[in-house]
């Protein structure tokens, strides 16, 4: 663990039992856990390599009681990290040792489900799986899928504004969800868009939606649910050099085709998904493509032959498709086991999740493999190819002294070099703590101020989520002073009329 | 007369801020001027004049990524990304024809900063969607980037959502990066004839939640219907649906579509050419034109559910002679009003409070929208924090202040 936290507030700590029985007074029963026990299964979330216990555990069971424990938190200057189902990658729901850990994980009621609106109103505790399957019946579902859909929250995927293998077509989570309600630190509760579309003002949603839990808890969502598409099938391409498998996913979307999922997988993990599931994927390839189209049969053949001719035209040594829905899940059952399928091959993985330009696949892959040679570790690819979104997975042993480190310090030079091709840190995981101090090689101090001011917009304190996202904290009375260069610049150069 | 400043590159608009932050001035931040008449009716020191930052600077089709200095006119990036078979999927209306007639007139900063769409919103998103990457300078004359080129990005806050539909009143943008698409290859427009406004609610909502996957949805009254010339001739109301991809496709849906509405009443279809014109009308809402018989009007823009959307229109007509046409499957209300001075503010607020959404007074005298609240006016809780937002990006109001409300 290398990134440093906020420094314990030793005020804050010799008041706990005052703290926790004030807690209590709000949400009564055993709905604050102060126990070290209880408190344990807390301590970290997806991204195991950071844990600490909580100074308490506070699990509300309504919107009245996330206001009042974050009006008393905000009172009494007490930090609080919000939780979903503590699924995060990047250590958004890391627990802070002199905060609260605000589980949401008993607001689980689908409150309303409207058909004739295509909205579904859910409780952030609910997971992204079950509100497809709550409307499924009637033929529809919820577009974004991130692959941890059967645990993770819409709470979470708002937060995180979570993708999943769909998103090129279908959008990720800002795209999909409609409304929230929102309680701020004060305990304020305002509420952001509903069954209609669009803000009244500013995009408050639109800003709030993967905002890692820094500036508001939320309580309700709405989000948009569509009808499943009527047929779906895939095709599964190989090719004997990855970059003719990035070739043929250009080529795909310049023939103005946008597949339902298109994912790559690299040598090391196909074979490592092969071994895991049987899927039949073919293993004397370097680049594995699944490209799935969906909608209307006549539509899906229709597409998938121009595909196929794409691909031949690309230089694919395999191409299968699926006759059957088995079939089709087959091809999908080793992408979506690919990281317990590394995870068997390697004692430990740690995931990344840097999105590039596409056209600059190739020189990613390749610098990876020099880097792979450098730090002495392996690493398997899968990549959301339509959208550049790469999961590189860098096995190691964490019980090998100095691995761990390593396989740091490589994810950290794999995502660095994600930004100088022109892409980003995180497609999808989020900063966390794990990108936090990585933010400089993206963004300059007055990007991250801009961004920091917005925080202190919605939490002057800096009392909620502190220590995540952001590399350096500022007071917001530092952020907010004015500096006008009066008289410094005279401007005699811009034209005036 | 008013003071105007018209930078030549991004560090001159930088200029430009912290000469009005220095001189304690306003500025009211312009492009090319097309939506100048929309929002409240302010008055500022000098005009920021960007149309001087034009200019793509990086189109990648098979990227689906284009970059453009902010005040590049929307008409060179749509005819740029047509010619390579993509187009701006959020469909972004143009207002010239609503205020002064004019038509491709707007830049792609507008675009943004009013957050555009058309009537494909309800399947493909607005401008927001579509919003990948930012450079501005903030009302504190600082530049500052926000987003990338690549559509999967949860690096920091994602201010460029912030920055769409924020009206110039967060900072000025300077060179933006959006999502194209492709373009579908063909499309088609299946009409259903005389439906009253309750059950063309209906017959869309049906129509959303089915295999057909229209990407447009709209009603238009038997009044409207003549001014548009596509449907003029069916002299009654128009429920209108929209089928887009590829041949086999359409067809296909269009069956599913006909077997759901034959019910309804009697049907029509609209061929790619007349289908490409019509929903172009609906997008541009040209019934209400400034040039038309309505052009006087005051014109209210409002979002709802679309399930409640027949039931506000016709409160409107029977309370204020409403004239009022309909799209996103009933979510998009346009209701003109006969002109007064108070633009029927009261009514349609009161009206829509029932309801819920968020109506915005588009078309009205600058007196008038003097007057009334041209933005749907926020609770004290919501209110405030939108002003903190703002203080955050440009504490001593210089761009566009009171744009959108009294202080904001």
């Amino acid at each position: 663990m290398t990134v440093a936290m906020p420094e314990l507030d030793s005020a804050i700590l010799a008041r706990r039992a005052q703290i926790v029985a004030a807690l209590r007074r709000i949400v009564p029963g055993e709905g604050v856990i102060a126990s070290e026990d209880a408190m344990r299964p807390y301590e970290s979330d997806g991204l195991t390599a950071y844990r600490g216990l909580p100074m308490v555990v506070v699990l509300p069971e309504t919107t009245e009681q996330v206001s009042a424990v974050l009006a008393y938190c905000h009172r009494e200057r007490v930090k609080v990290v919000p939780r979903g189902a503590g699924t995060s990658l990047s250590g958004g729901a890391l627990p802070l040792g002199d905060g609260v850990l605000l589980g949401m994980a008993k607001f689980k009621r689908i409150r309303v489900i409207d058909f004739d609106n295509r909205v579904a109103v859910v409780e952030p505790g609910v997971t992204n799986l079950a509100v497809s399957q709550a409307v499924e019946q009637a033929g529809f579902y919820y577009a974004p899928d991130p692959s941890s859909q059967i645990a993770c929250t819409i709470g979470g995927n708002v937060a995180e504004n979570s993708g999943g293998v769909h998103c090129l077509k279908y959008g990720v989570t800002a795209n999909n969800v409609l409304g929230c309600e929102l309680v701020l630190m004060s305990g304020e509760v305002v509420q952001l868009g509903g069954s209609h579309l669009d803000a009244a003002g500013y995009d408050l949603l639109g800003v709030v939606t993967g905002s890692e839990g820094l500036l508001g808890v939320v309580t309700e969502v709405t989000v948009r649910i569509l009808k499943k598409p009527e047929s779906a099938r895939a095709a599964l391409i190989g090719f004997s050099k990855s970059e003719d498998g990035g070739e043929c996913v250009a080529r795909i979307i310049g023939a103005g085709i946008i597949p339902g999922g298109m994912e790559m997988m690299d040598r090391p993990a196909i074979k490592a998904a092969e071994e895991f599931v049987h899927a039949g994927y073919p293993l004397d390839v370097e680049a594995l493509l699944i490209v799935e189209l969906d909608g209307p049969r006549a539509e899906v053949d229709y597409l998938l032959d121009r595909v196929q001719d794409i691909a031949r035209a690309c230089g694919a040594v395999t191409c299968r498709l699926s006759n059957s829905e088995d079939e089709r899940l087959l091809f999908w059952a080793g992408r979506k086991a690919a990281f317990p399928a590394v995870g068997r091959i390697s004692p430990d993985y740690y995931c990344m999740d840097g999105t590039i330009p596409r056209a600059q696949l190739p020189l990613v892959l390749r610098r990876m493999q020099e880097m792979s040679v450098k730090y002495g570790l392996r690493v398997a690819n899968v990549f959301h190819a339509g959208d550049g979104n790469l999961h590189p997975l860098i096995l190691y042993d964490a019980n090998k002294p100095g691995e761990l480190d390593r396989a740091e310090q490589f994810g950290a030079d794999i995502l660095r070099l994600c930004v100088e091709v022109g892409g980003v840190l995180t497609g999808e995981h989020g900063v966390g703590v794990e990108k936090r101090d990585l933010m400089p090689a993206m963004f300059s101090e007055t990007d991250l101020n801009h961004q920091q001011r917005l925080k202190c917009a919605f939490d002057e304190n800096g009392l909620l989520n502190p220590g995540k996202v952001f590399p350096t904290l500022h007071r917001c009375a530092e952020l907010g002073r004015m500096h006008v260069h009066a008289g410094r610049v005279a401007f005699p150069d811009l034209p005036r009329f | 007369m008013t003071d105007t400043v018209k930078p030549r590159d991004a560090a001159e608009v930088e200029q430009a801020v912290n000469w009005a932050l220095a001189d304690g001035k306003t500025l009211e931040i312009v492009g090319r001027g097309s939506k100048r008449a929309i929002g409240r009716a302010a008055q500022w020191d000098a005009t920021l004049d960007l149309s001087a930052l034009s200019g793509v600077t990086l189109y990648e089709p098979a990227e689906l990524v284009l970059s453009a200095k902010s005040a590049t006119p929307l008409a060179e990036i749509e005819a740029l990304v047509a010619a390579n078979g993509q187009e701006l999927a959020f469909e972004p209306m143009d207002y010239g024809p609503l205020l002064d007639g004019a038509t491709g007139a707007g830049t792609i900063g507008g675009a943004l900063a009013a957050n555009l769409s058309g009537p494909r919103r309800i399947k493909a998103g607005a401008a927001r969607d579509h919003f990948l990457g930012v450079h501005a300078v903030s009302g504190r004359g600082e530049t500052f980037k926000s987003g990338g080129r690549v559509v999967k990005n949860v690096t920091g806050y994602d201010l460029c959502k912030l920055l769409a539909g924020s009206w110039g009143t967060l900072a000025a943008m300077t060179d933006i990066t959006i999502k194209t698409l492709p373009r579908a290859e063909t499309e088609e427009t299946v009409l259903i004839f005389d439906l009253h406004e309750t059950r063309a609610g209906k017959l869309m909502a049906a129509v959303m939640g089915s295999f057909a996957d229209a990407s447009a949805a709209a009603h238009v009254p038997a009044p409207l219907a003549v001014r548009i010339a596509e449907i003029a001739a069916a002299r009654g109301a128009v429920t209108a649906l929209r089928l887009e991809g590829v041949a086999p496709s359409v067809a296909h849906r269009k069956a599913v579509l006909e077997k759901l509405a034959a019910p309804y009443g009697g049907l029509g279809t609209l061929d790619e050419t007349a289908s490409r014109a019509f929903w172009r009308a609906i997008r541009d809402v040209t019934p209400f034109a400034a040039a038309g018989p309505a052009g006087r009007r005051d014109l209210w823009r409002i979002s709802t559910a679309p399930s409640r959307g027949a039931e506000l229109g016709l409160a409107l007509t029977g309370r204020a002679e409403a004239e009022v046409l309909y799209d996103w499957a009933g979510g998009l209300v346009w209701a003109a009003l006969p002109a007064a001075d108070h633009a029927h503010a009261r009514l349609v607020r009161l009206t829509l409070a029932a309801i819920g959404g968020h109506a915005t007074l588009i078309r009205a005298p600058a007196a008038v929208r003097a007057a009334v609240e041209v933005f749907e006016p926020q609770p004290p809780a919501l209110a405030a924090l939108s002003k903190r937002v703002r203080d955050s990006f440009d504490p001593r109001g210089v761009l566009n202040a009171g744009r959108m409300w009294a202080g904001v």
